[in-house]
C-alpha cells in the first residue's frame, strides 16, 4: 500500500493488474491440477463416456432410423452430437460441484481457502477446472461421433470456440451446484437435487429436438436455459447449423459471471 | 527482524473472541497471546473450542465480536495478508489421494505464489525435509497415515510460513509416526524460527513438545503457562486439567468420534 502512495502511476497499474494476475494464476493452477488428476485416472474418462455413447449409439441411431424428429437437411445424429456433448459436460459440472461437499468434509476446502486466494478466484478456478474435465470428456465423445459418421467441422478456430463454449457451460453448472451445496450442506440432499435439476435442464433445452417442436411453455423455459445457448453455439460451430454465436457467448459469459459471484457468496457457508 | 522501536507484534493476539453456533457457545471470551518463535499448544477435550479458535485465526470464521491479529495483521481486515503468513494443516487427512506427493506440494507452492524460478527447488526441498523424496512421485493414496501427515506438513511449509497452524496433527497416528511428525516440526522450527500453534487433546504430547500451553475448556482458557509451571505441585497434565476444570477429558459427541474415525479410515 505504501509503495502505491510513493509511486501513484505504477501503483495504479499494479492495483488493477495484481488481482487479475492472481485470478488468472489460480484458474491456471486448478486447471493444471485437473489435468494431473486426469492423467492418473484415465479409466474415469472411459466410464463417464458410457452414458453419452449410449445416447449417440442407441437413441441417436434409433431416432435417425425412424425419422421421428425433423431436423431439415441435417441428419438427426449430426444434430444430436453437439447436444450430447453439452449434456455430458453438464453432468460432469454438476457432479464437480457436489464434490465440493466431500472436499469440505475432508478439510481440503479449508486448506484451499487459507491460501492467499480471494474466494471468487477460488470458485472461478474450480469452475474452469470442471471445464477442463468436460473438454477432456468431450474428446472421447467426439471420437465416437466421428466413428459414427457425424460430419464435423475441420476449422481449428471453430474448435477453439467449442472449447470456450464447453468451458463456460461447465463453469455455469459447476457454480450452480456449488451454490446449492452451500445451501443444503449435505451430500445426500445435493445428490438428489443434482439429479432433479439435470434432467429438466437437459429436456427443457434444444439438445434433443429443435426449439420449433417444443410447446410454447417449454420454449419459454428454453429461452432462459443456459444449456440451450451452449448447445446452439456448439451446433453452429461443429456442424454449421445457423446459430446466434454472439448472443450465445454473451449469455454464457454473463451467466458464468453471475453464477461465479453467486457461488462465491455462498462459499463461506461451507467452511463454517 | 523488526526495525521499529516498539516490541515486535506477537504471533497471535486474541482479544475477547466469542463464537456461538446456534445455541451452543464454542468460544466464550477468549484472550490469548502467542509469542513469536514458540511452540504454543491449545489443549483441551473435544468440544473445548480449539478448532473454532483455529478457524477464526486462519480467517475461515468471522472474528466479531473481539479481534484477532496475526503478526500485527488484523484477521478481519486483512485476510489475504494474514493467509500469506500462514501454513495450515487441518485435522482431517486432506492431501489429494489421486495426485502424487510432489503434485500435492506444487499445488500449494502455486497457490502461495512461490516464484516460478525457485518453485521446483523449493518443492523438492520441503519434500526432502519431510523425508518424502523417494515417495514423491507416487500417488498419495499409496502413503501411510504418517507419510500423509508429513506430506501435509510439506504442503504447509512450502510457502515458508511465519506461523504454522496444526489442528490435531497426530490424531489417528501410531506412536512411531507421531514422533516422526513432531521431529520434523521441531527441526523446521529450529531452522526457520517460525511460530507453531498446535491443538491437541493428547496431554503427553503437549507436555513433551510445547513451550507453553493454554488449557481450554468450554470455550475459555482455564490455565496458561509452561508445562513445568502448570504441573508444579499438581502432578501430570491430566491432573492439572482436572484441577482447573473439575472435569475429565472424556467428552465430545458422536460427530467428533465420527470425524476422527473417518480421518483414520481414509487414505489408509
Amino acid at each position: 500500500m505504501s509503495a502505491a502512495l510513493a509511486a501513484p502511476q505504477a501503483g495504479w497499474a499494479e492495483s488493477w493488474w495484481a488481482p487479475v494476475r492472481v485470478f488468472l494464476s489460480r484458474i491456471a493452477t486448478m486447471c493444471l491440477v485437473e489435468l494431473q488428476k486426469l492423467r492418473h485416472d484415465r479409466t474415469e474418462l472411459v466410464t463417464r463416456a458410457v452414458q453419452p455413447a449410449l445416447w449417440l449409439l442407441v437413441f441417436g441411431n434409433v431416432f435417425t432410423a425412424i425419422h421421428a424428429i425433423p431436423t431439415g437437411n441435417v441428419p438427426y445424429l449430426d444434430f444430436l452430437a453437439p447436444g450430447i456433448l453439452a449434456q455430458s459436460a453438464l453432468f460432469i459440472a454438476i457432479f464437480y460441484g457436489i464434490q465440493i461437499i466431500w472436499e469440505r468434509d475432508a478439510g481440503v476446502l479449508s486448506k484451499l481457502l487459507v491460501t492467499p486466494t480471494p474466494r471468487v478466484a477460488m470458485v472461478a478456478a474450480k469452475a474452469f477446472a470442471a471445464g477442463i474435465r468436460a473438454v477432456a470428456q468431450a474428446v472421447v465423445v467426439l471420437a465416437l461421433a466421428l466413428v459414427l459418421g457425424v460430419s464435423l467441422t475441420a476449422n481449428p478456430l471453430k474448435w477453439l470456440g467449442v472449447v470456450a463454449a464447453l468451458m463456460l457451460g461447465s463453469a455455469i453448472f459447476c457454480c450452480l451446484s456449488i451454490a446449492i451445496a452451500g445451501l443444503v450442506l449435505s451430500r445426500d440432499r445435493l445428490m438428489g437435487i443434482g439429479q432433479a435439476i439435470t434432467m429438466p435442464l437437459f429436456f427443457a433445452s434444444n439438445a434433443l429436438y429443435p426449439v420449433a417442436l417444443m410447446p410454447t411453455w417449454l420454449q419459454w423455459v428454453n429461452h432462459v436455459n443456459p444449456l440451450s445457448y451452449e448447445v446452439e453455439a456448439l451446433r453452429g460451430l461443429m456442424i454449421g447449423e445457423p446459430a446466434r454465436l454472439g448472443l450465445c457467448f454473451a449469455v454464457l459469459l454473463g451467466a458464468a459471471a453471475l453464477m461465479i459471484s453467486l457461488a462465491s457468496a455462498v462459499l463461506p457457508r461451507l467452511t463454517r | 527482524m523488526s526495525t521499529s522501536e516498539n516490541p515486535p507484534e506477537p504471533a497471535v493476539l486474541c482479544r475477547g473472541v466469542r463464537k456461538a453456533f446456534g445455541g451452543t457457545t464454542a468460544v466464550d471470551g477468549l484472550d490469548l497471546r502467542v509469542e513469536r518463535g514458540e511452540v504454543f499448544g491449545l489443549l483441551g477435550p473435544n468440544g473445548a473450542g480449539k478448532t473454532t479458535t483455529i478457524r477464526m485465526i486462519t480467517t475461515l470464521l468471522p472474528t466479531e465480536p473481539g479481534s484477532i491479529t496475526v503478526l500485527g495483521h488484523d484477521v478481519a481486515r486483512d485476510r489475504i495478508g494474514v493467509r500469506r503468513l500462514l501454513g495450515y494443516v487441518p485435522q482431517q487427512l486432506s492431501a489429494d489421494a489421486t495426485l502424487t506427493g510432489r503434485e500435492n506440494v506444487a499445488l500449494f507452492a502455486r497457490l502461495f505464489d512461490v516464484p516460478r524460478r525457485v518453485r521446483r527447488e523449493k518443492v523438492a526441498e520441503v519434500l526432502a525435509a519431510m523425508d518424502l523424496t523417494e515417495a514423491a512421485d507416487r500417488p498419495a493414496k499409496t502413503y501411510s497415515g504418517g507419510m500423509v501427515r508429513r506430506l501435509e506438513l510439506a504442503q504447509a511449509l512450502v510457502s515458508t510460513p511465519q506461523l504454522l497452524v496444526l489442528d490435531e496433527p497426530t490424531v489417528g497416528l501410531d506412536p512411531v509416526a507421531r514422533d516422526g511428525v513432531w521431529d520434523r516440526i521441531a527441526a523446521t522450527r529450529a531452522e526457520t524460527g517460525m511460530t507453531v500453534l498446535v491443538t491437541t487433546h493428547a496431554m503427553q504430547e503437549a507436555d513433551e513438545h510445547c513451550d507453553r500451553i493454554a488449557l481450554m475448556h468450554r470455550g475459555r482458557v482455564r490455565a496458561l503457562g509452561t508445562p513445568a509451571a502448570l504441573k508444579d505441585g499438581i502432578g501430570t497434565l491430566d491432573d492439572v486439567f482436572r484441577h482447573h476444570t473439575g472435569d475429565d477429558l472424556e467428552q465430545g459427541g458422536i460427530s467428533d468420534v465420527r470425524s476422527a474415525r473417518r480421518t483414520a479410515g481414509r487414505l489408509g
